[in-house]
C-alpha cells in the first residue's frame, strides 16, 4: 500500500516544530508501524536528510519506550503499543498523522522523542516497599489470596509508557500513579507504607505538572495493557484516607 | 597470562559460605567513601545499585534507554527458577545445580553453578517481599511451572511477564535508593570506554544522548551489567538497542572475552515474515508446557500446505510427526532449547517447514484446549496469545502457531573470575554480559535467576572485598586516563560522522547478521566459519569506508548511536566466528556440523575442549590471544547429554 505520512518534527525542546509530508511506498500489511517508519527513515538517511527520531526498544510491546500519537490516538487505532501495531490496520491511499505525546510534563526531546522522567521521579517518591536486600521472610511465609494477587498483578501490568497522559484532556497522570499505588496497597507488603505512599506519589504527581482526573475514561480506553479506571477509584480511597488519618502533619 | 579463577577450596557446597566469610569487609563508615559505577539497569545492573547503596556505598547507574524500567530484563517471559521445592517434587539446591551443568553442556564452572542455585531460594524471597506478584495458587501459596531441561517443577511466574515484573521489583529497589540519594542516575547515557588507572579500573567515559557531551565519570569499581550481544545477528529477540559496546571496549581496553560463540538460539519464536523485519519475538518457552509441536509427515504435505491447499486442521492425526515427542520420549516438548531448536531446523531442511519460506514447525494447543478447556490455556498464556495474534493475524486458539528458532540469548561474555571480576582489576560483569554460569547453552528461567543472583546476593559480597583493598582517595576526571580516553572517544565519532559515505549503518548490520546467521548460527562448519572470517573482515573495512552517518555529534542522533554500535559488533562478529573455529566440538548451542553422534545429537570433546576459552584482544586486526581456562568436574560425571 502507499501512504502519506504528517510527521511532527522539531529539532529540539527549544525548535517550534511543524509537521512535515513524507510519502511512503509499497507497505507490507504485515510490517509493524515502527518497522515502516524504519523503512522511511532508512530512505531519508540514504538520501541525507535527519531520519525522524522515535523512542523504541523492545518491540514487543513492554518495554514501554514506543510512544508516537497517530492519528490523534496514542499508539494508534488499536489497543496496543505502536511497536505492536501493524499496517494491516491502515488502508492504501491514507494519510497518517504522527506526533509526539503532548503533555506539559512530557517536553518534547526531538521529533517524536518525549522526556517522560517526571514517571521516574514519581516512582521515585514511593513507588516502592523499603526492604533492603536480604533478610527478608520466606516467599511462603505471607499466603495472600490467588483473587488479590491476580487483581496486583493486573495493575502492575503497567508498561509506563505514558498512553494515559497522552489520551487525556488534562494530561493527567493518574491511571499510572494509581495503578502503582493500587498494585502496593493491595499486597500485604504494601501494607506498612500504604497511607505515605498515597500522599507522596500524589504530591509528586502534581509537582511535575500533570493535570487533574475528570474520570473521562479516556486513559483506560487507550492503555496498551488494559489497565483499569478501577485503579483510580482506588487511588482516589487510598488518598482520601491517607489524608484523614494521616500521622503527617 | 595465568587465569585465576579463584574458586574457593573445600567442598562444593561449603564454597559459598566459606568465602563469604573469608571476604575483607569495609566497615561501615568508610562505604560512603566508595564510588561505583553500574553500566546497564537490568536485572543485573539495578538489583546491583539498589543493594550496593543500601550497603552505603555511593553508586552512579547508567543505562541509555529513557528509564531504568526499560531495560531489556523487561521482556523477559516465562519464569524464574528457584530450588525452593515448594511442590514437594523432589527438587534441591544439587538438582537445580546438576540440571543447570547438564544443560549447560558441561561447559560451565561447577563452584559458580552451584552458587547460583543456593541463592535462587532467597530471590524469590527478596521478590516477593517487594511487592512482584508472582501467579499463586488458590491456597495462596506460589505457583510454580516446569520448563525445558527439568522434570520437577521449579519456575516461579508472574503470567507470561516475569521478567517485567521481577525488573519492575528491582526497579523500584532503585528508585528507592535514588530517593535517598545514594544512587545518581543517568538515563539516555551510553558508556563507550572503561579508564584504567594504575591497572586498576577507575571509570569510564559516556555520551549524553541528548546532548552528546562527551563525559567522564570516576569510581572505585566499575560494574558492566550490559547484557548480552545477540542483535550481532541483526535479527534477534533481543530489545533494538542491546549491544555489545559496553563489553567490547573493556575488552579492547584488556578485560578477556570468553566462550564468545555460545548463543543461544531459541526455539519458539515467531517465523520471519519479510525483508522488513526489525526484530523477532518470542513466544515464551513455558508454551511448551501445553502446547505440542509437529510438522507434516511427509514433504509432499508440508508442500500442499505451503501452497495453501490444506490447513493444518485438516491433516490427520497419523500424518503429523509430533517429532520432539517420538525422539525424545521421556523430556518430550521439553527438551532444553538448543536440542529443541536443532530438531526443528532439521525437519525444515527435510522440507516438512509449515509457512510460506519453509522455515517455522507447528506449535499447536489443540489438544491442551480439549483436554483443559480454551479458559485454562487462556488463563496460563492469554496474553501470548493475543501477541501472537497482533502479529500474525492469526487466532492461535483455533489454529496452530507456527514457529521457528531465533538468537535469543548468549552465554559467552565477558571472563569473570568467582567474584564476578574481570581479569581487569576492580571491572565487574554481571548477568548476561559475563559468561560464567550457563555454559554452552542456557536453560529456561535462568537468565533472570542468574542476573539477580549476581546483584542481590554475589556482587554485594564479592565488591567488598576488592574494595577494602582499595585506597578510598579518588581519581579525577581531569587526570590523563580520563583524557585520553575522552579524546579517543571523540576521535571515533568525529571518524564516523565525517566518512559520509553510502550506505546506512542498518544497511552494514543486515549484512553482518546475514553471515553471522548463515555461518555462525544454529550449524556451523569450519569451512563456513573460514569463509564467515574473511567476509566480515570485508564487510567492516568496507563499513569504515563507506557508511553514511546523517546529523552531528552534538544532538540526540540515533544514526550515531547505531554506528558506534555497529562498529563494535563488526569486530565481536570475527572473535565470535575465530572461537567457533577454534571449538572442535559441538556442545549445546554451538554445534559444528563435523561432530555429531550418529543421532544427529552433539558431541563433544571432554579431553581436549572441557575449558573456558577466554579471548585476549592484542590490537586492531591482530589475532586474537587465547587463553585457556580448564574446567575441572569433581562432582558431576560428564556423560552424553541425554533427554530420550
Amino acid at each position: 500500500m502507499n501512504l502519506t505520512l504528517n510527521v511532527w518534527r522539531q529539532k529540539n525542546t527549544q525548535d517550534k516544530g511543524g509537521f512535515k509530508s513524507y510519502q511512503v511506498s509499497d507497505v507490507s500489511a504485515d510490517m509493524s508501524f515502527l518497522e515502516m517508519m524504519d523503512v522511511l527513515n532508512e530512505k531519508l538517511e540514504v538520501q541525507g536528510e535527519d531520519p525522524i527520531h522515535f523512542d523504541h526498544d523492545c518491540r514487543e510491546g513492554i518495554c514501554g519506550m514506543c510512544s508516537m500519537y497517530i492519528n490523534g490516538k496514542p499508539h494508534g487505532p488499536q489497543q496496543t503499543t505502536t511497536c505492536q501495531l501493524h499496517m494491516r490496520s491502515f488502508k492504501d491511499g491514507e494519510t497518517i498523522t504522527i506526533e509526539p505525546w503532548r503533555a506539559a510534563a512530557f517536553p518534547v526531546v526531538k521529533d517524536l522523542v518525549v522526556d517522560r522522567s517526571a514517571f521516574d521521579r514519581i516512582i521515585q517518591s514511593g513507588g516502592y516497599v523499603s526492604v533492603n536486600t536480604g533478610g527478608t521472610p520466606d516467599a511462603n511465609e505471607i499466603p495472600i489470596p490467588k483473587k488479590i494477587a491476580d487483581e496486583a498483578f493486573e495493575s502492575a501490568e503497567c508498561i509506563g509508557c505514558g498512553a494515559c497522559v497522552a489520551a487525556c484532556k488534562n494530561a493527567s497522570a493518574m491511571l499510572f500513579v494509581s495503578a502503582k499505588v493500587s498494585q502496593l496497597a493491595l499486597l500485604p507488603q504494601g501494607q506498612v507504607e500504604r497511607k505515605e505512599r498515597a500522599e507522596k506519589m500524589v504530591a509528586q504527581m502534581d509537582a511535575e505538572g500533570f493535570g487533574s482526573c475528570t474520570n473521562t475514561g479516556a486513559c483506560e480506553a487507550e492503555c496498551p495493557k488494559g489497565i483499569s479506571l478501577t485503579n483510580i477509584a482506588r487511588l482516589n480511597r487510598e488518598y482520601l484516607s491517607a489524608k484523614l488519618t494521616s500521622e503527617n502533619v | 597470562m595465568k587465569l585465576d579463577s579463584k574458586i574457593p577450596e573445600g567442598p562444593l557446597a561449603e564454597k559459598w559460605t566459606k568465602h563469604k566469610f573469608n571476604q575483607k569487609l569495609v566497615n561501615p563508615a568508610n562505604k560512603r567513601k566508595y564510588d561505583i559505577i553500574i553500566v546497564g539497569t537490568g536485572l543485573a545492573g539495578a538489583s546491583a545499585a539498589a543493594s550496593l547503596a543500601e550497603l552505603g556505598y555511593n553508586v552512579k547507574a547508567f543505562c541509555f534507554q529513557d528509564s531504568p524500567r526499560r531495560a531489556h530484563s523487561i521482556a523477559a517471559q516465562g519464569g524464574i527458577n528457584a530450588a525452593k521445592n515448594y511442590r514437594n517434587d523432589g527438587d534441591s539446591v544439587y538438582r537445580l545445580f546438576y540440571d543447570t551443568i547438564k544443560g549447560g553442556d558441561y561447559r560451565a564452572r561447577e563452584a559458580n553453578v552451584y552458587r547460583l542455585a543456593e541463592v535462587s531460594v532467597n530471590i524469590i524471597d527478596q521478590c516477593v517481599a517487594q511487592g512482584v506478584p508472582f501467579a499463586r495458587e488458590y491456597g495462596g501459596l506460589l505457583d510454580n511451572r516446569s520448563f525445558g531441561g527439568a522434570q520437577v517443577s521449579r519456575t516461579f511466574y508472574a503470567r507470561g511477564q516475569t521478567g517485567q515484573q521481577l525488573l519492575l521489583g528491582a526497579y523500584s529497589a532503585l528508585s528507592r535508593q535514588v530517593s535517598t540519594g545514594k544512587v545518581k542516575l543517568y538515563t539516555r547515557s551510553e558508556m563507550l570506554d572503561v579508564v584504567i588507572v594504575d591497572g586498576k579500573a577507575r571509570g569510564i567515559v559516556t555520551r549524553n544522548l541528548i546532548t552528546g557531551k562527551i563525559e567522564s565519570h570516576s569510581a572505585h569499581a566499575v560494574v558492566l551489567a550490559s547484557g548480552g550481544y545477540g542483535n550481532v545477528f541483526f535479527l534477534s529477540t533481543n530489545a533494538m538497542g542491546s549491544n555489545v559496546t559496553a563489553a567490547w571496549r573493556a575488552h579492547k581496553k584488556g578485560a578477556l572475552f570468553a566462550n564468545p560463540c555460545y548463543t543461544q538460539i531459541h526455539p519458539t519464536c515467531i517465523p520471519v515474515s519479510g525483508d522488513h523485519q526489525s526484530k523477532l519475538t518470542l513466544m515464551s518457552e513455558s508454551l511448551r508446557n501445553d502446547g505440542r509441536v509437529w510438522v507434516p509427515a511427509t514433504k509432499e504435505m508440508a508442500e500442499k500446505l505451503r501452497k495453501g491447499e490444506i490447513k493444518a486442521n485438516d491433516i490427520a492425526e497419523a500424518d503429523r510427526d509430533y517429532y520432539l515427542e517420538r525422539r525424545y520420549p521421556s523430556f518430550g516438548n521439553l527438551v532444553p532449547r538448543d536440542v529443541a531448536s536443532r530438531n526443528a531446523k532439521y525437519v525444515c531442511d527435510e522440507g516438512r517447514g509449515v509457512n510460506e519460506t519453509g522455515e517455522a514447525v507447528f506449535l499447536d494447543f489443540r489438544d491442551a484446549i480439549k483436554r483443559d478447556s480454551e479458559d485454562v490455556i487462556r488463563a496460563r498464556y492469554g496474553n501470548l496469545f493475543d501477541m501472537y495474534q497482533q502479529i500474525t493475524g492469526e487466532n492461535p486458539y483455533k489454529v496452530p502457531m507456527k514457529i521457528y528458532p531465533a538468537v535469543h540469548y548468549t552465554m559467552g561474555g565477558l571472563w569473570v573470575d568467582y567474584n564476578l571480576m574481570t581479569n581487569v582489576p576492580g571491572l565487574y560483569a554481571t548477568g548476561e554480559s559475563n559468561f560464567s554460569d550457563h555454559g554452552a547453552n542456557r536453560l529456561g528461567a535462568s537468565a533472570l535467576m542468574q542476573g539477580l543472583a549476581d546483584g542481590y546476593f554475589v556482587l554485594p559480597y564479592t565488591i567488598g572485598d576488592y574494595l577494602a583493598g582499595v585506597p578510598a582517595t579518588k581519581v579525577e576526571t581531569t587526570a590523563p586516563e580520563f583524557q585520553e580516553a575522552e579524546k579517543a572517544v571523540k576521535e571515533r565519532i568525529n571518524t564516523l560522522l565525517n566518512i559520509k559515505g553510502s550506505k546506512t549503518v542498518d544497511h552494514f548490520h543486515k549484512r553482518l547478521g546475514k553471515i553471522m546467521w548463515d555461518y555462525c548460527g544454529m550449524a556451523r562448519t569450519a569451512e563456513g566459519l573460514t569463509k564467515a572470517k574473511a567476509m566480515i573482515k570485508e564487510l567492516r573495512e568496507e563499513f569504515w569506508k563507506d557508511v553514511k552517518v546523517v546529523g552531528t555529534n552534538e544532538e540526540l542522533n540515533m544514526s550515531l548511536e547505531k554506528a558506534n554500535r555497529v562498529a563494535d559488533f563488526l569486530e565481536l562478529g570475527e572473535l565470535m566466528v575465530d572461537d567457533a573455529l577454534n571449538r572442535n566440538e559441538s556442545c549445546g548451542g554451538h554445534f559444528r556440523e563435523e561432530y555429531q553422534t550418529p543421532e544427529g545429537e552433539a558431541l563433544r570433546d571432554d579431553d581436549n575442549f572441557a575449558y573456558v576459552a577466554a579471548w585476549q584482544y592484542t590490537g586492531d586486526n591482530q589475532p586474537e590471544v587465547l587463553h585457556k581456562e580448564p574446567l575441572a568436574f569433581e562432582n558431576v560425571k560428564l556423560t552424553q547429554r541425554s533427554y530420550k
